[in-house]
């Protein structure tokens, strides 16, 4: 007798597919030594100037809030452009990131320049709502001119163990982008477990994910060292098991240069030199910047300048 | 659409760990540290000249450069300390309660603390270790030490169930030149927490942080004689060992020379314990966190050029993941900074000392002459110094040279197996039993695979992680008696 699994079972707990992926387990402890240990890099000098100048080089520049306005979007993509007056040759950021509906003005303000405007969709950044609803915010968003799509994983999907159903809904999301890049956020903050956050990484790796982005920035914790190193882990192994390169983008809770530089020591001692570059690694982050080029002063001029000789955009 | 990359000759996608980003050199300052051009022997309490009125120099291994002179013991000298350490027994330290004798080796360990960094970089210096391990790890270790076992010297009754603990009286203790200013701490605070005196022979290759040591015992203002140090080769190491007034020998070092010494101690009374060599099988089952365990595999041999008595010298990988592992670890290889052991960047320093180098040399070419592949990590080599570059071994049986013998140095041979049965019979065959690694995602199989392994110190999904309250030892010939906890203290009492 032959055991029939009916199609539209919820749970699979079968064989490993390109759903449900049979992932390595990962080691909380080892990990958090390892990026312990890749704090200890010293930083000085050239390679701390080239680092923040490549820090901001991949800023998605962010503003993702109820009170977001036209002209807080236009401010903030003039800062994208030029983030410091008085030096043009830092910069721009590789994208600013809006809500769908201030994507025409970020596009607008951005005309002519190589800035990327990203708009979040999918019900972001819950994701708690119908799939039609989800695709057809996509779908919207990059009419609207969009070039890069931020999506929410079903975390609830996730944990329950329908991995199918996240699976699904990725695919039928990065479809829906058309030419846009699709960014997938796993929301690592509400995942639990570093092992969950593997298994998340390769699904949305193998639904087609461009990117995989680690929060929505509206979770505690946002992006940490330690989720970032897992997923820059499962991007390795799928590197190694296929030549297909996946970017990384850690979003939120990243505030300071030092914290910056600390994440690219990550990605240049776990994936190296092809990783270096906006096309594969992004920041999402919304007052990194200021202290980037805080620190870019100081070490062009040897003084800390005041707060308030950097503009608040 | 997927982009695929260019595959090499295996067929892996290759990461490059290239240079579009580098890290600037980060020295760390050297002017905080005094070296003095020549030290004389440390007996009774004084800096005294030599006896033997000779000297020998050391140098740095990174750069070659002479850093001091450092007098050289002969038996003469040997008896001059010995007969301080009596004087110091008898007069002293056994005469004062626990609860005193803690109060002294609390002051060495906030002592230690306080110059930690010149410690940690006279430590790199003369040994060649990168700075981030003597400083995050040789040097705090050492003050733990000395702060745990200050911790017992008033506790001595509780320690064996109702028995007393009386002191041996004068300890000779003989230490390696990998972990300098620690193996010190290992010897001399056990030691003095029971109500020992010591005479302390460091290495010849690396005498200076003991001497450093020497002088936080003066300053501590320790009663003279309680520690002596004698520097020296091997002849000032046999003259201590088989002199005739001394109660124990603690000896941490090689096989062929603790042999030596209970050969030469045979039919006397000393108490002697002894840490040797080791040939640790580091064993790694395909349900392992993958990426973690190679992390383990670079800290178990890669960690201190390999000059790490418990090094997981031997990989045990299971067959079904060998090929990944190998491949993860080239590529970690890759990112490992060989170089001045003063930058904070460096993660492999240079190789002790030119001897050394030489074995480590002869060693790998008996690897390849005996039809290992050789593989070493793409790592410019700096001019001048002693260096090896982090290396290892695939298609090594168990009779290979390399496989059985310690190289003590950063050379790594991996070897498969199907069971875990077969895991345990490669591990144990070796004639020696130090230590071992497991790295699986199943508990249940470390507690099963460590009660079958013939090995002093097992980790399980770790590796090289020490603390004074965990004893440390081996088995077969890795020596006997153990350093550290409860049991490391047995070694420096009599019990009634």
């Amino acid at each position: 007798m032959t055991l029939q699994v009916p199609s539209h079972s919820k749970k699979h707990f079968g064989a490993p597919s390109h759903f449900n992926p049979a992932s390595p387990p990962v080691d909380q402890i080892a990990i958090e030594e390892r990026v312990a240990a890749l704090a200890k890099r010293s930083i000085k000098k050239a390679s701390k100037v080239s680092g923040l100048r490549l820090t901001v080089a991949m800023m998605d520049l962010t503003t993702l809030e109820g009170k977001d306005t036209p002209g807080k979007v236009r401010q903030m993509c003039q800062k994208a452009l030029l983030p410091l007056d008085r030096d043009p040759t830092i910069g721009p950021a590789a994208a600013v990131c809006v809500y769908p509906n201030l994507v025409p003005v970020a596009k607008k303000a951005l005309a002519g320049s190589k800035v990327k405007v990203a708009s979040v969709a999918t019900a972001f950044p819950s994701g708690q709502s119908p799939l039609p609803i989800k695709l057809d915010d996509v779908r919207r968003a990059v009419e609207l001119g969009a070039d890069e799509i931020d999506m929410v994983i079903d975390r609830g999907a996730m944990l329950s163990g329908d991995y199918r159903k996240v699976f699904d809904e990725i695919a039928a999301t990065k479809e829906a982008c058309g030419a846009a890049h699709l960014k997938v956020i796993l929301e690592t903050g509400e995942l639990g477990s570093l092992d969950t956050v593997r298994k998340a990484s390769e699904i949305g790796i193998a639904a087609g994910g461009d990117f995989i982005k680690t929060s929505t920035g509206k979770i505690v914790p946002a992006a940490t060292p330690q989720v970032t190193l897992v997923m820059l882990e499962a991007i390795r192994d799928h590197y190694h098991a296929t030549g297909h390169k996946v970017g990384m983008k850690p979003a939120g809770g990243i505030r300071t240069a030092k914290q910056a530089l600390h994440y690219l020591v990550i990605v240049k001692e776990t994936l190296g030199d092809a990783w270096l570059t906006p096309d594969l690694f992004r920041f999402g982050a919304s007052t990194l910047l200021n202290d980037v080029l805080m620190q870019l002063e100081k070490e062009r001029t040897g003084f800390y300048q005041a707060n308030e000789d950097f503009s608040k955009d | 659409m997927k982009k695929l990359a260019k595959r090499n000759g295996n067929g892996h996608n290759e990461l490059d760990f290239g240079k579009a980003w580098d890290y600037a050199p980060a020295p760390e300052a050297t002017d905080h540290v005094k070296i003095a051009p020549r030290y004389e022997l440390f007996i009774g309490g004084k800096w005294q000249k030599p006896l033997s009125k000779k000297y020998f120099d050391t140098i740095s291994p990174s750069t070659e450069q002479k850093l001091a002179e450092v007098a050289e013991a002969d038996a003469a000298d040997v008896d001059a300390a010995v007969a301080a350490a009596r004087r110091g027994y008898e007069k002293y330290w056994s005469k004062l309660p626990g609860a005193e004798r803690a109060k002294y080796i609390f002051r060495i360990a906030r002592a230690i603390q306080e110059k930690a960094r010149e410690l940690a970089v006279v430590e790199s210096m003369d040994g060649g270790k990168p700075i981030k391990e003597s400083r995050d790890v040789d040097v705090p270790l050492a003050a733990a030490h000395f702060f745990y076992h200050a911790g017992w010297a008033d506790k001595l009754d509780y320690a064996f169930h109702g028995r007393r603990a009386r002191p041996l009286g004068v300890a000779a203790q003989i230490i390696p030149w990998n972990f300098p200013l620690l193996m010190a701490a290992w010897k001399i605070a056990p030691a003095l927490a029971c109500g020992n005196t010591v005479v302390l022979k460091p290495a010849e290759t690396t005498p200076l942080t003991a001497l450093l040591l020497a002088h936080i015992v003066q300053e501590a203002e320790l009663p003279p004689g309680v520690v002596n140090i004698v520097t020296g080769a091997g002849a000032t190491g046999a003259a201590l060992a088989g002199h005739a007034d001394v109660n124990k020998i603690a000896f941490t070092g090689s096989t062929e020379i603790g042999k030596r010494i209970q050969r030469a101690i045979a039919g006397t009374n000393k108490k002697i314990t002894l840490e040797l060599g080791g040939k640790a099988a580091n064993i790694i089952f395909a349900d392992a966190p993958i990426d973690q365990a190679v992390e383990g595999i670079i800290k178990g041999i890669y960690f201190n050029q390999g000059h790490v008595c418990c090094a997981g010298s031997r990989l045990l990988v299971e067959e079904s993941v060998h090929d990944v592992v190998v491949r993860k670890l080239r590529d970690r290889m890759a990112t490992l900074r060989l170089g001045d052991p003063l930058d904070k960047n460096t993660d492999v320093g240079a190789i002790n000392s030119k001897m050394q180098l030489q074995k480590i040399k002869e060693l790998v070419k008996a690897g390849e002459d005996e039809g290992g592949d050789r593989f070493s990590a793409p790592c410019a080599i700096p001019q001048k110094g002693y260096w090896f570059a982090p290396t290892f071994f695939t298609g090594v049986a168990q009779s290979s040279r390399i496989a059985r013998e310690e190289v003590f140095g950063p050379v790594l041979s991996i070897l498969t197996f199907r069971t875990p049965d077969e895991a345990i019979e490669k591990a144990n065959n070796t004639m020696y039993g130090l230590s071992a690694g497991i790295w699986t995602d199943k508990g249940a199989k470390i507690f099963w695979l460590a009660q079958k392994l013939k090995a002093g110190v097992i980790w399980g999904n770790t590796y090289n992680k020490f603390d004074p309250s965990a004893p440390f030892g081996g088995y077969k010939e890795s020596g006997f008696g153990r350093e550290g906890g409860r049991q490391g203290l047995s070694a420096y009492v009599e019990l009634e």
